[in-house]
């Protein structure tokens, strides 16, 4: 083979001057459709007999790759599916975001912190507000606003204290020790018709962005 | 007695303990043939095992330390030491043998390799050892399941797992987005940075550190200095409300630190000038971002062509720029650390409209 200058084998150099006629004429072939390694002209018919040969009687190759790739999009389907489900848990344990607290007189001027741990607020009664500088009731959402732990009230030292990494608030909610770059936020707080304290926690005001002048931010009394 | 503890309790403060890491760190580059003979190591060992040993009979310092979470710690010290005085005691003896013209120990016998049996047995004693501090770990040291999670109440001190307290502690200065996201990444991303930055092919294969001065020393000072002893003060001296505590200190839920931050413009407009912060966020954190950009573009610039002259040339404009961007971007976190707990510095540029805070 190597003798043949038309046919050179890997890594025989061949000489540019030789003459180099083409071993095969390259007609492609009418593919009808099929596969180009099943249209080559001399080997299919031992490819053709080798499959023959290797064919079980009761499940031929073609079946059996769609029975394969079936099972394997059915169970992907099915994982798929699975993951999907964790999407509607059977739990659903989430607060109300609107709750009553109680009348007025039920708190003394303060941090209350009965509602801390069924609805994630402290409810302070000032006698005087840093912004609204008025008397009355504000709720503070009991969520660092570093990284969302729940901060300690330390009554004191007359602070709210995070435990992750040691930001410190004032009764008021603004920041003033540790990392945390904002106040804390608050609630909304109106009187409900029936004279109760409502909170909404849905509805959320930042310091920051001047909406603790907001008069639902603060029940006067 | 109590002498003692407050003398340790002494060292325990922020800036002392930094301080202390920083000149440890210097006097062992610096002295780095007397750091690395058996006696200093040995003697260091020692030290430690006698600290942690005989303050085992204190009753504060054995909460903190025997609690199994912090137990790695203790060992991680231990083993922190002795392969830094390890890699560098072999570096110090091959820069002795380059200097009297000798090939370095890992060249002299570099045609065979010493498997049977001295490499099959150091493993064979090896695995026996490992499996044995395993299980007996496993047994004596418990570790329980907690209470389950209830949102309201948060574990006082909450600390995160020992590799993620250099994080944690990095979070206590830097905005969440920096220490959480940027500088993690940067961190990532600047690791694998080095082999396209370090293209100095000494030292390959070989300990030496005469060879490889600068690049020993940053690596050194940011995982040593930095990464480790983070982890080390996070886990042995923060305590509740995530103050600082003395080893030998009860853990006072009510201790009381004037931890009053104030941001740079606060200084500069309030104490400085004597007016109110401006209302407009760009007028009042001008100085900040200039500072900011001083640091970030202008310093390299003048460091290329003054100190760094020489490698602003052997590295080539591109890999310096990439290179020095880490570097300083390493050296924030301590300096931002220092300007804590020094000035009481929070945020140099700090605006909260659109939780921008560095």
């Amino acid at each position: 083979m190597t003798d043949d200058p038309t046919t050179p084998a890997a890594g025989t150099p061949v000489s540019k001057d030789a003459p180099v006629k083409p071993v095969t004429p390259a007609v492609p072939p009418n593919l009808g459709g099929k596969t180009t390694s099943a249209a080559v002209a001399p080997r299919r018919p031992a490819a053709a007999k080798k499959v023959a040969d290797d064919t079980s009687p009761l499940l031929s190759r073609r079946h059996w790759l769609g029975l394969a790739w079936g099972s394997f999009t059915a169970a992907s389907a099915a994982a798929l599916a699975a993951t999907g489900r964790f999407m509607f848990p059977n739990v659903l344990n989430e607060p109300p975001q609107q709750f009553k607290i109680g009348f007025p007189d039920e708190y003394v001027p303060g941090v209350d912190e009965r509602w801390k741990v069924r609805y994630g607020v402290w409810i302070v009664r000032t006698p005087s507000d840093i912004v609204q500088e008025a008397s009355g009731f504000y709720a503070l959402i009991s969520v660092c606003t570093h990284l969302g732990c729940t901060p300690n009230w330390l009554s004191a030292e007359v602070k709210f204290k995070c435990p992750c990494h040691g930001s410190g608030f004032r009764p008021t909610g603004v920041n003033f020790e540790g990392p945390a770059p904002r106040p804390l936020e608050r609630a909304r707080i109106v009187l409900a018709e029936d004279g109760q304290i409502l909170v909404d926690k849905a509805r959320k005001f930042q310091f920051e962005l001047g909406q603790w002048a907001d008069p639902e931010s603060f029940l006067r009394s | 007695m109590d002498a003692i503890k407050d003398f340790f309790n002494f060292f325990a403060d922020p800036r002392v303990f930094f301080l202390l890491t920083l000149t440890g760190f210097i006097l062992m580059i610096w002295r780095r043939d007397v750091f690395t003979t058996p006696r200093v190591g040995y003697g260091l060992q020692v030290f430690l095992v006698l600290f942690f040993g005989l303050g085992l009979f204190d009753e504060n310092f054995r909460l903190i330390v025997a609690k199994p979470d912090n137990v790695p710690i203790v060992g991680l010290v231990f083993l922190l030491l002795f392969f830094t005085w390890y890699s560098m005691r072999q570096a110090v003896l091959n820069d002795r043998r380059l200097d009297r013209g000798e090939p370095v120990e890992e060249k002299v016998e570099e045609d065979r390799v010493w498997v049977w049996p001295d490499l099959v047995y150091t493993e064979l004693i090896c695995l026996v050892l490992c499996s044995v501090v395993l299980i007996v770990w496993s047994i004596v040291l418990k570790a329980p399941l907690e209470q389950p999670a209830n949102a309201a109440a948060t574990p006082n001190p909450s600390k995160a797992p020992w590799y993620f307290l250099g994080l944690q502690e990095m979070l206590v200065y830097f905005d969440p987005w920096l220490a959480g996201v940027v500088l993690p990444t940067l961190i990532i991303v600047g690791l694998m940075a080095i082999p396209y930055i370090d293209t100095n092919p000494k030292g390959s294969g070989y300990y030496t550190f005469k060879e490889r001065k600068a690049e020993i020393s940053i690596f050194i000072f940011g995982f040593v200095v930095l990464w480790a002893s983070l982890i080390v003060l996070g886990t042995f001296l923060r305590g509740p409300n995530w103050n600082f505590f003395g080893p030998f200190e009860y853990w006072d839920i009510h201790k009381l630190e004037a931890l009053t931050n104030v941001n740079l413009s606060e200084y500069i407009w309030l104490q400085g000038v004597g007016v109110g912060l401006p209302s407009n966020w760009f007028v009042r954190e001008f100085f900040g971002i200039v500072l900011l950009l001083l640091y970030i573009v202008a310093l390299p610039v003048i460091l290329a062509r003054g100190v760094l002259k020489t490698y602003y040339e052997k590295l080539g404009p591109p890999r310096y720029c990439v290179g020095i961007f880490l570097f300083l971007m390493m050296l924030s976190l301590p300096m931002k650390m220092l300007a804590r707990w020094l000035f009481n510095l929070k945020y140099i540029v700090a605006i909260p409209e659109f939780f921008f805070n560095i």
